[in-house]
């Protein structure tokens, strides 16, 4: 993609001045080419070290023990100016587009590069945000979900107690069941015997009265015939 | 180390035939060498956090000067001396 890029701006590089400050944002909001690894390790902070944008800061390193600080620079100038000398970079009117073009694009890249910078770094930073939101709701819905489970699994643990009290209703209702039907059972066993004590009663009365009766009208018979005469 | 496990900049002058010797100049091997060169310089200059205009510029100095190589043949007649 880099090279489509490339492609693309190649062409235009002697007629537009200002991919500088765009190419600046493209670095950085670059697609990661994704590896088959999980976890993914983390992009590196910053890219390798450049000075003045285009030479990389290891030649630096690699000469400054032969020839220390200025050494890389004296390399420059010297090859700069054999090139000039020996016509191997030939003056011609493509030089004084480069160099026009090089200092629109220099002036953009130093004005505006940190102003661009910041703006992708926010464009960035909100995906990043969103992304590290989605996933702290979901492990603090995940964590809402692991309590609400212990706390089941701790009511579970009660239901010995409701099972008790359960059976100790069952209980009570069959023993006032059964206090029901014994009160039942008695008052129907007393009202018999009542019953019958009663027809008792009365068949004694009865016949204590009928006596009474019979002896009443035989003795008022019996008197009749021989005591009238006698009072 | 054996001698083709290590890096160009570790070879010795003497041993740089024989390093040479260990390289795989299949077209496969071309291919994976340029697919490693690019991952290299992907990885270490664009695929970062907070990327600078280096990474970028670097490619379009080197695109820049291939194509100068390239056309040098017709630059040539631009030239302003005959001899140098």
């Amino acid at each position: 993609m880099l090279s489509r890029l490339v492609l693309v701006s190649g062409h235009t590089l002697k007629n537009s001045g200002s991919f500088g400050a765009c190419l600046v944002q493209a670095s950085r909001s670059f697609h990661q080419s994704s590896q088959s690894l999980a976890p993914v390790p983390p992009l590196p902070e910053k890219g390798g070290k450049v000075r003045h944008g285009i030479f990389p800061e290891e030649l630096f390193t690699l000469l400054y023990p032969k020839t220390g600080v200025t050494g890389p620079y004296m390399l420059g100038t010297g090859l700069l100016l054999y090139m000039l000398s020996k016509e191997i970079y030939v003056i011609n009117h493509e030089t004084f587009a480069a160099a026009s073009i090089g200092a629109v694009v220099i002036y953009g890249v130093k004005k505006f590069g940190p102003s661009v910078a910041t703006f992708a770094d926010k464009i960035n930073e909100d995906k990043v945000a969103k992304a590290q939101e989605v996933k702290d709701q979901a492990m603090a819905s995940l964590a809402q979900g692991i309590e609400d489970e212990k706390k089941e699994q701790w009511r579970v643990e009660g239901r010995h107690m409701l099972f008790d009290a359960k059976r100790n209703n069952v209980a009570m209702l069959l023993e006032t069941n059964y206090r029901e039907r014994l009160h039942m059972v008695t008052n129907e066993v007393k009202k018999r015997l009542d019953y019958q004590v009663e027809l008792q009663n009365l068949h004694r009365r009865m016949e204590q009265e009928h006596m009474v009766n019979w002896v009443e009208q035989s003795v008022i018979k019996s008197i009749t015939p021989q005591q009238v005469q006698r009072i | 180390m054996a001698l083709a496990q290590k890096k160009l900049m570790d070879v010795k002058l003497g041993q740089l035939p024989s390093w040479l010797g260990t390289r795989d100049f299949t077209p496969n091997g071309l291919l994976g060498s340029v697919r490693g060169g690019y991952e290299r310089y992907y990885n270490k200059y664009i695929n970062v956090k907070k990327g600078g205009i280096g990474g970028v510029a670097m490619f379009l100095a080197g695109y820049i000067a291939l194509s100068y190589l390239w056309e040098y043949d017709h630059i040539k007649h631009d030239r302003w001396r005959k001899y140098h």
